[in-house]
């Protein structure tokens, strides 16, 4: 699994580059902003084509996500992350990306072992621990006499 | 105007909570993929003690597209479906909940990899 650890090294190269937090962090505001405000816009699109508000707001994170899975194939998402770093991290298109980045990037191991195990190198992590975590709160509930 | 307002909530909101991930790249040791871990982990945990709805109805996307607000999705996932199914919910309310984006993201991750030509990244 040392593959493991040289891309979490590549991924944090590629976002840590240029360490320069006066420039960094407004450049992660903005870009990062800016995607939700995308997010926004289309939610309120979505609204007014009729769907209630809890699925506007998953059909606007399945947009965002193909969107970046487009940008990621064609090479543009990584010279946005470049300057954006966290901007382009943490909203739901660096969840899309950190799996279509190395789908993408392992296929020459083959599509099983490559691409269909890699693409969960950081996205299986973040469903190991949000999903336990959310059932820690579901038993605490439970425990509570909430369910 | 309402509209744009919205933007703009959904802006300032989103935009503040990258800027924190962005301040914990680079003034802390920790690695994008333990970022992205721990702000699923605290999205669960503010969505579970009830931080985060008011924050989801004032910023919308501002507060649902970062990675906390998928947290607070698998959190409000399990909620309702203990509600609805009582204890079995603890075990299928997360996934129930963030199935739309998991699955989009699963199998656009898969065709972009199939159609898509791998480049350098120099």
């Amino acid at each position: 699994m040392s593959l493991t650890e040289s891309e979490y090294d590549a991924l944090t190269k590629r976002y840590s580059q240029n360490s320069k937090p006066w420039i960094n962090v407004p450049k992660a505001f903005l870009i990062g902003g800016g995607i939700c405000a995308l997010g926004q816009g289309l939610i309120e699109g979505y609204t007014r084509l009729g769907l209630p508000a809890d699925l506007a707001s998953g059909a606007c994170s399945m947009t965002l996500v193909v969107l970046s899975a487009l940008c990621t194939g064609l090479g543009i998402y990584d010279q946005i992350a470049r300057h954006a770093g966290a901007g382009t991290l943490v909203p739901i298109t660096g969840f899309a990306n950190a799996m279509v980045s190395p789908a993408l990037e392992f296929k020459s191991e083959g599509l099983i072992l490559g691409t269909g195990a890699k693409m969960f190198a950081i996205a299986g992590p973040v469903l190991v621990y949000g999903i336990s975590a959310s059932v820690l709160y579901g038993l605490i509930r439970f425990l509570f006499g909430q369910a | 105007m309402e509209l744009i307002e919205a933007l703009l909530r959904a802006f300032f909101v989103g935009g503040l909570i990258c800027a924190v991930g962005q301040l914990l790249i680079d003034y802390t040791p920790l690695t994008p993929a333990r970022i992205l871990v721990s702000f699923v982990v605290l999205g669960v945990v503010l969505g579970g003690i009830g931080i985060y709805q008011p924050l989801l109805d004032f910023a919308g996307a501002g507060a649902s597209v970062p990675l906390t607000g998928f947290g607070a999705l698998l959190a409000k996932g399990v909620r309702d479906a203990m509600a609805e199914q009582g204890a079995i919910g603890i075990l299928t309310g997360g996934l129930t909940a963030s199935a739309g984006g998991i699955t989009t993201a699963i199998t656009a991750a898969l065709l972009v990899a199939l159609l898509c030509r791998s480049r350098d990244k120099a």
